[in-house]
């Protein structure tokens, strides 16, 4: 981590090509130092922080009058830091028998602050939850006393966390987590907390500033996708291709504990939605029996979703994972113990996320946990299954080699797709594809679920979601329509689409379908319009290659001439 | 140590905190005559300086220096009180 001046020092470089995020910061101490570092690290991740900092201690003023520079700062994330200190003070100013009821009043009147800004800009809320201090009055026995400090603290951090499953639009910074991580010795100086009340010491503030940015980044579509593993002493202790199958350590043999719970790690990852990949300098065949026959290997060869054991340069492998994946290499993790490795990896692949591991493998895990490399932003179940689709879209690809026709191909996938409006089962999934697609992407538009709730209720909306599937399984929800009532037009808001149907004549189905939708209502045009970004270069031509025409810079399709396009998939 | 390199150190504390290499610091140099030496940079010099001299100064110290000799004068004292312990 960078020391804070360090970031301060950010502050003097150019941030003029960099994509602007508007942020509010309130809080109830000091915080023109964790601005500071927010806008510092913003520029290290490429994000450029337009901070907006309220006066000092006027969170309460700044929510509740509708006039304030907090609304008219217009932020996209407003950000609030309600001091573990401050709480207290407030705790201690009570009587006993409100002393009792102090958890809950404090969280009807959080719930009431998050509302009120709520109802009034479409902003994103971070609300830092309360690190834990004790005020020692009863010692160990606050923990039997439902009035005490502690217990009304913890009940309000669990409180936050039902919060913020109800409020789609809040999420918490785990303030609590980052001081048990680093140390309340570290963390808090007593002197600046007295002198010029600031609660976070100067070393610890980089590190409450970069779990902020983290859930920016998450929010606004940046977040790791895929875990690429060396095997030898990364995944295991030991060389399997000297030492043998039976030598390696993993489970009880050797520091085997120390690769069994990253093993752990990994396979939580991939039921939280993260696409496995092994790239390893190995025989292929020796490679995979260890995952096939070792009784303590916590990871299967069916968990990978690509498994590049061979004897090219790993630089090459990792190439090829990403083109099959079809994925940003910026979104892809390498871990390998192997610094010479790492170095070749990285000069030839810079934008790749290469953690430095420690030298010794009981240390891998806390490292690799510290750097939260896989903020995210939502979980949907259909998550879980993603490293599996695409060792399914593997067999498909090989299936396509026994065909010289592609339209035989395609015929041969039996594809079907539904169709239908966004609903409350949708709209997760259909957040999710606004917030990480990047590639099929026309306009880019960012929808949080609540934005999506509130289009879905909307008479001047016309929404899509689209399923796909096919003889060999389930792609689940994979595209979408927002279509804008524009008079007799339809103005197409958001036309996304996930990467791993390409070339299946989606796209068709899908223009099809909302061609219908709109003639059965009476509209007369469709209208597209292209927004690029670095990412989105693929569909550039979309609305070209539908037959839209261009007039002043959008792209419009009359509906009556419309001719229906060529599609595979048959409606379900 | 003698004040003249107390003086000479927190000079380079000084430039490396505010970034600026042409600060030269007397004792009777106050936060008026440094460009960016103002309260919320003062809080990261004593935090500094508290690390590059491995001491600990009190809440009151930090309030009261008038200018950078007082606090080059308390620096020596703390190192003095140390090396006698």
């Amino acid at each position: 981590m960078k020391s804070f001046s360090d970031l301060k020092r950010n502050l003097k470089k150019d941030f003029s090509a960099l994509p602007v995020k508007k942020v509010a910061v309130l809080g109830d101490t000091s915080t023109q130092f964790l601005v500071q570092a927010i806008k510092g690290i913003g520029f290290d991740e490429g994000i450029n922080l337009d901070i907006f900092e309220a006066e000092y201690d006027q969170i309460d003023h700044e929510i509740f009058d509708s006039g304030s520079d907090l609304y008219s700062s217009n932020p996209d994330y407003v950000i609030i830091f309600q001091s573990s200190l401050k709480l207290l003070s407030r705790y201690n100013k009570l009587p006993e028998e409100q002393k009792k009821t102090f958890a809950a009043d404090t969280l009807v009147h959080l719930n009431e602050l998050f509302t009120i800004i709520n109802s009034r800009i479409p902003a994103r809320i971070i609300f830092f939850n309360f690190a834990e201090i004790n005020d020692n009055v009863f010692g160990n026995f606050a923990n039997k006393l439902d009035f005490s400090f502690i217990y009304n603290l913890r009940k309000i951090n669990l409180g936050l966390m039902d919060m913020c499953r109800e409020l789609k639009y809040l999420f918490i910074n785990d303030m609590n987590l980052l001081q048990s991580n680093y140390g309340y010795d570290r963390s808090f100086d007593a002197k600046l907390y007295i002198t010029v009340d600031m609660v976070l010491s100067l070393d610890f503030i980089p590190f409450a500033a970069k779990s902020i940015v983290d859930i920016i980044l998450s929010l606004s579509g940046k977040v790791k996708k895929c875990i690429i593993l060396d095997l030898d002493n990364t995944m295991w202790g030991g060389i399997i291709g000297d030492d043998g199958v039976e030598n390696i350590q993993i489970g009880d043999l050797g520091i085997g504990k120390a690769f069994t719970q990253l093993q752990y790690w990994v396979k939580q990852l991939k039921q939280r939605g993260i696409i496995l990949a092994v790239s390893s300098k190995n025989d292929h065949d020796v490679a995979k029996s260890a995952f096939d026959n070792h009784p303590d290997m916590v990871l299967k060869y069916e968990d990978f979703a690509v498994f590049k054991a061979n004897w090219n340069n790993k630089a090459e492998n990792i190439k090829a994972i990403q083109e099959f994946l079809n994925i940003g290499f910026d979104s892809m993790v390498f871990l390998d113990d192997n610094p010479f490795e790492r170095n070749l990896v990285k000069s030839f692949i810079p934008e790749l996320t290469v953690p430095d591991l420690p030298e010794d493998p009981a240390e891998y895990l806390v490292y690799l946990s510290k750097l939260n490399l896989f903020e995210t932003s939502s979980y949907s179940e259909e998550d879980s299954g993603r490293s599996d689709q695409y060792r399914v879209e593997f067999q498909r690809s090989q299936v396509k080699e026994a065909f010289t026709n592609e339209d035989e191909y395609l015929t041969s996938l039996e594809m079907t797709s539904e169709f239908k409006h966004f609903d409350d089962y949708s709209i997760p999934r259909v957040s999710q594809l606004t917030q990480r697609s990047n590639q099929f992407n026309l306009r880019t538009q960012r929808y949080s679920e609540n934005d999506i709730k509130i289009i879905a209720a909307s008479d001047e909306y016309l929404t899509f979601s689209f399923t796909l599937e096919d003889k060999f399984g389930h792609y689940g929800l994979i595209s979408l329509i927002i279509l804008h009532k524009e008079n007799d037009s339809l103005f197409i808001d958001t036309w996304i689409m996930s990467c791993r149907v390409l070339k299946r004549t989606m796209e068709n189905f899908v223009l099809n379908s909302i061609v219908n939708a709109a003639k059965s209502k009476g509209y007369t045009k469709l209208i597209g319009e292209y927004i690029p970004t670095a990412k989105n270069k693929m569909v550039k031509d979309h609305y070209r290659e539908l037959g839209f025409s261009e007039i002043d810079g959008k792209w419009v399709l009359e509906i009556n001439n419309y001719s229906e396009k060529l599609t595979f998939i048959k409606e379900k | 140590m003698d004040i003249k390199t107390v003086l000479s150190e927190v000079t380079s504390v000084f430039k490396d905190v505010l970034d600026n290499d042409d600060i030269e610091l007397q004792n009777e140099t106050t936060a008026n005559d440094v460009e960016d030496w103002d309260s919320l940079s003062h809080i990261q010099i004593i935090v500094a300086v508290e690390k590059h001299f491995n001491i600990r100064f009190t809440s009151g110290e930090i309030q009261k220096f008038k200018n950078v000799g007082e606090m080059c004068d308390a620096i020596l004292k703390k190192i003095q009180n140390t090396a006698a312990e």
